[in-house]
């Protein structure tokens, strides 16, 4: 089995175990607010890092080309409250058409 | 309330949680293009879809693999990503009151979106009501529109020549974006991007992103603020 498969049935189990463990524990267990934090900032950190990374970013070079602009639209859609999947395919559509320029 | 009134409130929460089912649904269908996108074949999509079943999870496992990352870090970014369904489970657990065979089947189905459908029911039927419709909906909605999406993306050819790979940078700002109308949260996501984006010369490709939920752990630790870890963004997730 490839590392790739093992990833998807590894993390993918993971996940349902992360779900399964919130109905099940006791709510005492993590009822720390410096958990409740963490936990509540982990999205924040890790999305806004993957944003940047996806983004500004070829193996180990920092860049800007399409994608930044791509990414400056992305800002403009979701300032004017437009739907997802309008945000993803419009920037994604914005990326090809400054590629054919 | 007369059994009248009962039956309209129930109609309602089914009519609202179709309606936020297959909103969501439809997000399958940007997740299947640019995870074909990102090197997964069609059915390592789907399998993703069917069996991690949260969002921003399986985004950023496709994305760290398509920038060059290790599966292994990829599988720790989906999985910290998907600690926050443990807090909505937290949540739920009184809610719902599932117990044995219903338990491990709902536990799959604790996503930002049956949350937010259930947990401020008046009753635990009212509740247990948005959960199941809402859950479902989604399931079905999203692992349809994962293997349309999949599809469609692998007859484009080279995803760089419609701009898919762009698309993921976009996907995570959307899904980020309603956290951010929060101060603090901006700070933490300006440093995490630092953190990242400075690591990227350095480190192997995969750990910028982990290094930034250090950033998390060092904000959570260093801020007294109270929050609300159950507190849902307006949107999605």
């Amino acid at each position: 089995m490839s590392a790739l498969w093992l990833t998807v049935l590894g993390a993918g189990l993971g996940c349902y175990l992360l779900k399964l463990a919130g109905l099940s524990i006791p709510p005492q267990v993590l009822d720390h607010p410096i958990v409740s934090r963490i936990a509540d900032l982990i999205p924040v950190a890790l999305l806004a890092a993957l944003v940047s990374v996806q983004v500004f970013s070829s193996g180990p070079h920092l860049t800007l080309d399409a994608r930044a602009a791509a990414l400056g639209l992305a800002v403009v859609l979701l300032l004017l409250r437009a739907p997802f999947l309008v945000v993803v395919f419009g920037s994604a559509l914005f990326a090809a058409l400054l590629r054919l320029l | 309330m007369s059994t009248r009134d009962d039956e309209a409130v129930r109609r309602g929460i089914v009519r609202d949680s179709l309606g936020v089912g297959i909103a969501t649904g439809v997000y399958g269908v940007s997740f299947g293009a640019i995870s074909v996108a990102s090197g997964l074949s069609i059915l390592q999509t789907c399998v993703l879809s069917l069996l991690m079943f949260t969002g921003a999870s399986q985004f950023a496992l496709v994305g760290v693999i398509a920038s060059g990352g290790s599966p292994l870090s990829s599988a720790l970014t989906a999985l910290l990503l998907g600690t926050r369904n443990t807090l909505y489970g937290l949540k739920l657990a009184g809610v719902l009151g599932l117990r044995g065979p219903r338990r491990v089947a709902g536990s799959h189905l604790v996503i930002d979106e049956s949350t937010a459908m259930s947990v401020l029911r008046e009753t635990r039927e009212d509740a247990r009501l948005g959960f199941w419709v809402t859950g479902i909906a989604v399931f079905v909605g999203w692992n349809s529109f994962t293997l349309a999406g999949a599809v469609a993306g692998a007859q484009l050819g080279d995803p760089r020549t419609y701009g898919l790979d762009a698309a993921v940078g976009a996907a995570f700002l959307a899904l980020l974006w309603p956290r951010l109308r929060d101060r603090h949260n901006q700070y933490v996501a300006v440093a995490a991007v630092a953190v990242a984006l400075g690591l990227v010369p350095v480190a192997t490709a995969g750990v910028p992103v982990l290094a930034a939920a250090g950033v998390a752990l060092l904000a959570g630790v260093l801020t007294r603020r109270a929050t609300d870890p159950t507190e849902l963004p307006e949107g999605h997730a």
